[in-house]
């Protein structure tokens, strides 16, 4: 198994290393994880959730003397980064769950990240601090201010080293620019600027300036009676600064182009695949919006994820997605009761491996899937305590459809529809995962030999 | 007659796609045999507008003041499931609505890990 080439193979298997979170009998709704997200090398995973918090894991350098275990992730930094708020212009209700978090690249020693909620974003430094200074003249030890007549002497104040201590701070804010629900951040390949997308408009910012940010694409009709659909999700392309996608309630997926006009609400392309009539029904529509997008690394795909599905398009197709997988098919004979407890509106995510090569996506049950697009191989795999023990590997689930339930299979009807993995991460280059399962995150890596 | 074209169908083990479709319309049978009155545009601009609507909380003095004055003693009738947006008939009362507090608690992720 070559590191790096994240190649789901007969070969990998997928192990336990490390649960964060407690058992649920302590959890609030306040720690339900919401955003997992790694940085660009790897090095940091970062978390947020309905509290508005956010906890950021480094991880361990390597040592030679486990040579078994990869590096592991540890806490490095935990901060408040939105507070509940009340509109009372609007009379509305601003909740502090983070919605998504996504990490600047590297240009120093600090790290910087940007994070949201349905109305601000926030850029935060992250940065360390291992000297401080001893010996001022005008303060004592303790920070009190000296008598300067009592100065008889002077010193040259020296920095000295203390324990590691880690600061995070607000360095910009950026609010007031949306109307609706932020639900996607993307930073740009030029790092000078970034976009928020809320359910009808997407906004340009500079990540110097907060107090004005462009409107690129404006989707709300003059009409409100008119709406039919609404923006799910947007993101960057990985290299050109100019290009964008966004997602849509109806299935649908638009690329724009920044260099054309300055409102981009003509699409450059338009990405939508048939549908046949005759398999229309009431959910058609619900089932068909996309709750997440993708880039892949390259540049060249782009992934979305729909409440059955997860489909990759090519670029330069648009009339049908080049490959369509099934995430629980099964769930189509139980569209009415997911209709009634909500469940048919929940908004998985999905995420690319370092490679490309494979894509994974939550289910419910705290079941998790991985396709392998080379080898159209597929795997199910759980997030439960029950298989936490260090390097346990994770056995392939399967859930029954009808028939015979075998031993270790588990029945539609059995599965638990409050355990939802909506969120999870992928190691920039390595195969190490992150999953969210409501408040616990569990971190998965292959099997070292 | 529709209905028994859709059982041949069926028992007739036509394609995959095709059996696909059943699921689905079950199902949508059954949400229109528990809901009759659900809308005719299926899953459609009511959704969006509620999305659209989240965490918009109303409350209106006068209203709640003149009910009050008017019930006297009587109970006042009590915000029904916060499925419904618009308000009708009943009044929303400050009990109605939640207390939100902010978090100040550090997040049991940061809390040591548990292995």
């Amino acid at each position: 198994m070559i590191p790096g080439l994240g190649a789901l193979t007969q070969d990998t298997l997928w192990c336990f290393s490390q649960l964060k979170g407690t058992v649920e009998i302590g959890a609030t709704e306040a720690d339900i994880i919401s955003t997992v997200e790694f940085n660009h090398t790897g090095e940091l995973l970062a978390t947020g959730d309905k509290g508005g918090r956010v906890v950021i894991f480094q991880r361990e350098q390597e040592s030679k003397n486990q040579v078994h275990r990869r590096g592991e992730y540890n806490v490095y930094s935990t901060f408040q980064s939105h507070e509940p708020e009340f509109d009372y212009l609007k009379s509305l209700e601003i909740e502090e769950k983070i919605n998504k978090i996504r990490w600047l690249p590297q240009q120093n020693a600090a790290y910087f990240l940007l994070s949201t909620n349905d109305k601000t974003v926030k850029l935060w430094k992250v940065s360390e601090r291992d000297k401080r200074p001893e010996g001022y003249n005008l303060k004592d030890e303790e920070g009190r201010l000296r008598d300067p007549a009592t100065i008889t002497t002077l010193r040259v104040p020296v920095l000295r080293p203390m324990d590691l201590m880690v600061e995070a701070t607000p360095r910009r804010v950026f609010a007031n620019a949306h109307t609706y629900h932020i639900n996607s951040i993307s930073v740009n390949s030029d790092y000078e600027t970034y976009m928020s997308a809320d359910d009808l408009r997407i906004n340009l910012w500079n990540f110097e300036i907060t107090n004005q940010s462009f409107n690129i694409v404006d989707i709300k009709p003059a009409n409100m009676e008119e709406l039919t659909e609404v923006i799910t999700a947007a993101e960057f392309h990985p290299h050109h600064c100019n290009t964008f996608v966004y997602s849509s309630s109806k299935g649908t997926i638009r690329l724009c182009d920044m260099r054309a006009p300055a409102l981009c609400d003509r699409h450059t392309k338009f990405f939508e695949e048939p549908e046949d009539p005759s398999n229309r029904s009431f959910f058609s529509e619900i089932i068909s919006s996309i709750s997440d997008v993708k880039f892949s690394h390259s540049g060249r795909y782009i992934m979305t994820r729909d409440y059955l599905t997860v489909k990759v398009w090519d670029l330069n197709m648009e009339n049908r997605p080049i490959e369509t997988y099934q995430v629980h098919d099964y769930l189509r004979s139980k569209l009415c009761s997911l209709y009634e407890n909500d469940c048919i509106f929940d908004k998985f995510e999905c995420v690319w491996n370092g490679s490309d090569s494979v894509i994974m996506t939550g289910s419910y049950n705290n079941f998790f899937r991985m396709f392998d697009r080379n080898t159209k191989r597929d795997v199910t795999l759980e997030a439960s305590r029950e298989n936490s023990k260090p390097r346990a590997i994770l056995k392939p689930r399967k859930v029954c459809v009808g028939g015979k339930r075998r031993k270790d299979e588990i029945s539609v009807d059995s599965l638990d529809f409050s355990k939802k993995i909506l969120h999870t991460a992928w190691h920039p280059s390595e195969n190490i995962i992150a999953v969210a399962a409501t408040n616990n995150l569990y971190i998965f890596q292959d099997k070292v030999n | 007659v529709g209905g028994l074209g859709d059982v041949c169908y069926w028992l007739a083990g036509d394609t995959q796609e095709k059996e696909g479709i059943l699921p689905e319309r079950a199902e949508e049978a059954k949400l229109k045999a528990k809901y009759p009155s659900l809308g005719q545009k299926p899953g459609g601009s009511d959704f969006l507008m509620k999305r659209l609507q989240k965490g918009q909380k109303y409350f209106d003095s006068g209203d709640y003041n003149m009910a009050k004055a008017k019930m006297k003693n009587k109970q006042l009738p009590s915000a029904g499931p916060d499925k419904n947006l618009v308000t009708g008939d009943h009044i929303p009362t400050p009990q109605d609505l939640p207390q939100r507090k902010s978090s100040l608690v550090t997040s049991k992720l940061a809390g040591g890990q548990v292995e």
